[in-house]
């Protein structure tokens, strides 16, 4: 290498607006070559428009990126590639039906007589897959393989490429604690071949086992810069808030009824897509009084086992067994008629399934809430009651800014899920299905709509509990269990088994 | 602001390259401009023949914005509206000795009924099979088409006229029309057009149905996790929608020929299109899109009698470029970058 | 008789071939066509004239299809650049057509009916037949073996991937519809300067949204997608074989309920098999450049 070890990438002074967002201000970063590199910041605090600049996905309004000491300007991905530099994303970017093969050489494809030569391509990849130790099916469609495969394909595509600088965008959002065991066992290989790595999380945890030195974002600037071995989970957090952060609720011990709220009695699913689309003999009882927590790394078939208990009638669900609302048997019920049993659903991806986000917050209230409740006169709505009802909700909840008539797409992701909270509040549920509920949320809303969860508990529902963060997991539920390819794999009541025995069950151990 | 802004400048965008072809063409475009305007509002015969080609187009503009606003593209309106003629002139051929106001009450019913139906299979097809309806409402186009032909060729065939249409319906079925505009024929169709706009407004934004519909069309998995069936609601859209379009028949039929002739409508249907994108899918501004196509195209048919090149299909040249401009969204933000709120940076 | 109605619906084929192979490329890249009758329609005109002038069907589809590109470089401005609504904006694309061509016939030819018909020795006799075969044929080699072709499935699979990878996701597109054009084209010149002797009016009749149609079942593949085009040509063929025809009874059928017949077809094949086939994950989006 060079004389004067310039540091392998290195931010000046980066800028970025999005419209009167300041989404990067001013960011230095230094990354030495041969380290891994943590990047952590709260959602939207700039570490993704950061990468993305750096990868020549944006161009940046104001700084310099520099590689290897020299300064670079980027008129697409294309030219930091050549540069050595590749990304892994958070979602892959993989195209489902086509194979790992091609997926892998989109881009980089070599030529023999005007075709591409695949020939080639495939023995220079089962080369790299044996040296670095990511074996891979190269012929079978994408979509068919596991996550943990999959990442190792796009894994693969930078190191098909030469990459020498790696960045990863929330590599482990996706996999259990033994994957992302196995994901770093990978990563120290290539850091001992002098590959530099930059690693994009907001996870506290992975960044104090697996990284050299860590860069905190904050609202758009780089707030600190340590070494990993002289840090701690609670001053990088407070790094990261910019004060002082309670990680974690106190919950009172449920006193749950004998009344059924939640009753799933061998359930099974069959379809297309393999494993990850698959129910098998699911058993599941929740009580009225109870918070019942299903862990599990996403994929594991939530979503599959959400849709039989709240959507029956949809034809994917060629369900078998039987699922039970407060005691009535709901199969072959419409949707709405469920959720007139007074069941309020958090859905897991509020943005696509929980809001209509050009419409203003007052319809988004009205959501859910339009036929048969106090808004429907005979089938008019009455604007009024509605008005008032919402402002009420909203302050009661918190929303920031309560405005009725603002675009609900522009309430941020805490006040959106507050929001969504309110609204399904409002039926006084008797029974609470909560998926992800805190994902992408602020830390402020996430001690908000815990407290919520437990009220509602304490109140005589039954929650069920869907979530991939552990610590919500263990903080809010009664009874704990692990979800795995479609079975219901391990059962755990509150306080009897540790974040690392639960991360294994998630595993499939 | 720029809700208003920007169809008006899509119109005169449009308006302009209109001109220009007609330049091309070796026309004057002040003396085209002229003629337009004169075409269209120059006497009370011209401003009456703008009423009478706005009334059916409020009709179809309403129905495309209505399917628009469940998320569906109805481009069958052009057989929805056919077939609601020929609903009204059956009905009308089949029963003459019917009377007033029993009889054209019945003859809407039947042309909203005619157009529903044909609405309600694309809306089907679409919910229950998953076909996409800008096909196969185009595909029921032709079929309509077809149907019309043979029903008033040989079922209903008028005795008296070379011509192919049914047989005139009875005299009772006629709905009044207004004598003020020098002979155009301007009939109740055109107070009902207007009724039917407020009554459509009322569904969409004051009842749960109008609101479930929008939301089907705002977010379908939004809609559905909030128990709304969007299958349902996509059928009920487009059978309103076609219900709409055959309300046309009421305009044509009852109020001006008195019968059903083969190929009335000079593409109403497809303007329709151009009306509902122009009034962005609200009763108020397609009301005042097709009172402004209406005009186009009163004066575009001056246009074609009194200039050596230009054609009467200059207007769907014009209402091409229209649509166009409406549609081009991201035109705002490629000419300047504009301040937009970003809510959430990393979705 | 058979063997009549095999050579006719072959013949019937050939332009919906064309059209539906270039709706292929515009769809796979992620841009619906719903334009491709528009495009059809100014290929049939703008042959139907080159050949006139230039006394070569050759050079006359050389003007059809350099029309079509015409055509697809206005709707491909706007719905790449501008990133419309590609249902509105093919829609529109299609107006364009059908109110430039009579009135540009009318400019050339003085009459907005039809142009003047063209000799039987400046027509095609045969030759768009076995072309668009050909074409089926290296449509199929291109995408499956060649690196375009692979950059047009990613761009309409997962066009952040493409982009990812360093491929400009717009360029591909914006290739893939000018292409659309430019076969489109070449479909409308074989309806005015092969199956028949001249442009009239309206004479695509809906064929593009039949290649359209032809395209969803034939699951946006070259090979199965000209076999669906084959069976809408069929249904053409028997519709022209039957017309006068009488069935039973003594009256014929009436013309009117045999000319719906590909219509019919067309709907049916849509919701019959249609029901869940695999659309490209990103058709119809607008892909935002940096």
């Amino acid at each position: 290498m060079t004389a004067c070890a310039n540091p392998a990438v290195e931010l000046r002074e980066l800028s970025k607006q999005f419209g009167n967002v300041a989404a990067n201000a001013g960011v230095n970063l230094r990354v030495e070559a041969g380290t891994i590199h943590g990047v952590i910041g709260e959602n939207g605090a700039g570490k993704s428009t950061a990468m993305k600049l750096l990868y020549g996905m944006l161009r940046p309004d104001a700084g310099g990126i520099l590689i290897g000491g020299r300064k670079c300007v980027w008129a697409s991905p294309a030219d930091a590639i050549a540069m050595g530099i590749g990304m892994v994303h958070q979602h892959f970017m993989l195209a489902d039906p086509y194979s790992a093969l091609d997926n892998i050489l989109l881009g980089a494809e070599p030529i023999r007589r005007g075709m591409i030569d695949r020939q080639t391509a495939r023995a220079r990849l089962s080369a790299l897959a044996s040296q670095y130790g990511l074996p891979v099916d190269w012929d079978r469609p994408v979509e068919e393989l596991p996550v943990g495969v999959q990442q190792r394909i796009a894994i693969l595509k930078l190191l098909y490429r030469d990459a020498s600088i790696l960045i990863l965008d929330e590599p482990t959002a996706v996999l259990t604690p033994q994957e992302t065991n196995g994901l770093f066992e990978n990563l120290k290989k290539l850091r001992a071949e002098g590959k530099t790595i930059l690693l994009v999380t907001h996870k506290l945890k992975d960044v104090m086992s697996f990284t050299d030195r860590v860069t905190v974002f904050r609202a758009g600037k780089v707030t600190g810069e340590v070494e990993t071995s002289q840090t701690s989970p609670q001053e990088l957090a407070n790094l990261m808030v910019g004060r002082k952060v309670v990680l974690g609720i106190q919950v009172r011990p449920a006193r749950p009824s004998a009344e059924p709220a939640i009753e799933v009695a061998r359930l099974s699913l069959t379809g297309a897509g393999g494993s990850r689309h698959r129910l098998m003999d699911v058993n599941i009882s929740v009580k009225l009084g109870e918070i019942v927590g299903i862990a599990g790394v996403e994929g594991n078939g939530q979503s599959e086992l959400l849709r039989a208990i709240l959507h029956p009638r949809d034809s994917r669900c060629r369900t078998s067994g039987t699922v039970r609302l407060l005691g009535q048997d709901v199969t072959g019920l419409a949707a709405r008629k469920i959720r007139e049993l007074g069941v309020a659903v958090i859905p897991e991806d509020r943005l696509r399934e929980g809001l209509l986000l050009d419409r203003p917050v007052s319809e988004n209230f009205l959501l859910g809430l339009h036929r048969g409740h106090a808004f429907d006169r005979w089938g008019l709505l009455d604007a009024k009651k509605l008005a008032k009802a919402a402002t009420l909700a909203l302050r009661e909840y918190d929303v920031r800014p309560p405005e009725l008539a603002l675009p609900a797409g522009r309430l941020s992701g805490g006040n959106q899920q507050k929001l969504i909270v309110a609204r399904e509040f409002q039926r006084q549920p008797r029974v609470l299905i909560a998926a992800q509920p805190t994902r992408g949320v602020d830390v402020g809303a996430i001690e908000f709509i815990h407290s919520r969860i437990v009220r509602a508990r304490d109140e005589g529902a039954g929650v069920l509990l869907i979530s991939a963060e552990l610590d919500e997991i263990l903080a809010l539920s009664d009874r704990i269990l692990v979800m795995f390819e479609g079975r219901i794999v391990a059962e755990f009541a509150r306080g009897q088994v540790t974040e690392r025995e639960l991360g294994l069950k998630m595993g499939g151990a | 602001m720029r809700r208003v802004a920007q169809p008006i400048l899509a119109v005169i965008l449009g308006l302009a390259a209109g001109l220009a072809v007609t330049w091309v063409a070796g026309e004057n475009p002040w003396n085209v401009l002229k003629i337009l305007g004169k075409g269209a509002f120059g006497s009370s015969y011209d401003v009456g023949m703008t009423l009478f080609y706005s009334t059916p187009l409020v009709f179809t503009g309403l129905s495309v914005a209505v399917a628009f606003q469940a998320g569906l593209f109805n481009i069958g309106a052009e057989g929805q509206l056919t077939l609601g003629a020929l609903g009204a002139a059956t009905i009308g051929a089949v029963w003459p000795g019917l009377w007033s106001p029993l009889a054209p009450v019945l003859a809407v019913m039947a042309a909203m009924l005619a157009g529903t139906l044909w609405g309600a299979i694309p809306g089907w097809l679409r919910a229950r099979r998953g076909s996409h309806e800008v096909i196969s409402t185009i595909m029921l186009n032709f079929i309509a088409a077809g149907l019309a032909s043979y029903v008033a060729l040989y079922v209903l065939k008028n005795p008296e006229s070379q011509n192919p249409e049914t047989r005139p319906i009875g005299a009772g079925f006629l709905i009044p029309q207004f004598g003020m505009f020098g002979g155009a024929p301007v009939s109740a169709a055109l107070p009902l057009a207007i009724l039917t706009a407020i009554a459509v407004w009322i569904l969409m934004w004051r009842t749960v149905l109008g609101f479930e519909i929008r939301a089907v069309g705002q977010s379908e998995s939004a809609a559905r996790t909030a128990g709304i069936d969007p299958g349902k609601i996509r059928i009920i859209a487009m059978a309103l929608a076609g219900g709409l379009a055959g309300l046309v028949g009421v305009g044509e039929v009852l109020g001006n020929a008195g019968k059903f002739r083969v190929g009335f409508s000079p593409e109403y249907g497809f303007m329709g299109i151009a009306v509902a994108l122009l009034g962005r899918n609200q009763p108020a501004g397609v009301v005042a899109a097709a009172l402004l196509f209406g005009a186009l195209h009163k004066g575009t048919a001056d246009l074609d009698l009194e200039t050596e090149h230009v054609t009467r299909e200059v207007s769907l040249v014009m209402q091409s470029l229209i649509i166009l401009s409406v549609s081009a969204d991201g035109i705002w933000t490629w000419l300047g970058r504009r301040r937009q709120g970003v809510g959430s940076l990393e979705r | 008789m058979i063997r009549q109605l095999l050579e006719s619906t072959l013949r019937v084929s050939t332009p919906l071939i064309f059209a539906a192979l270039g709706g292929m490329f515009s769809e796979r890249s992620g841009v619906i066509n719903i334009a491709l009758e528009g495009m059809m329609l100014i290929g049939a005109f703008g042959a139907a004239v080159g050949t006139l002038v230039t006394h070569s069907p050759w050079l006359g589809s050389a003007w059809g299809m350099g029309a079509g590109v015409l055509l697809a470089a206005v709707y491909g401005v706007f719905v790449i650049q501008f990133r419309a609504n590609q249902i509105v904006a093919g829609t529109a694309i299609n107006m364009l057509a059908m109110g430039l061509t009579p009135f540009l016939c009318k400019i050339r030819y003085d009459v907005t009916g039809q142009t003047p018909a063209i000799p039987i020795d400046e027509r095609f006799q045969s030759a768009p037949l076995y072309l668009s075969w050909g074409l089926v044929v290296i449509c199929w080699l291109w995408m499956k073996y060649t690196r375009g072709g692979l950059w047009i499935s990613f761009a309409g699979e997962n066009p952040e991937a493409l982009e990812a990878a360093g491929i400009r996701v717009n360029r591909v597109r914006w290739a893939a519809v000018l292409v659309s054009g430019a076969l489109a084209g070449m479909g409308g010149a074989s309806l005015s300067v092969f199956l028949s002797s001249a442009f009239s009016r309206n004479m695509t009749a809906g064929r593009g949204f039949m290649a359209l149609a032809a395209l969803i079942f034939g699951k946006w593949r070259p090979l199965p997608t000209a076999i669906a085009c084959l069976l809408f040509g069929f249904a053409e063929a028997v519709q022209i074989r039957l017309q006068g025809v009488a069935l039973w009874g003594k009256e014929p059928i009436p013309v009117q309920f045999i000319q719906i017949l590909p219509f019919l077809v067309t709907i049916l094949v849509l919701a019959g098999f249609v029901g869940r086939s695999r659309a490209p994950k990103a058709l119809g989006k607008a892909f935002h450049q940096a």
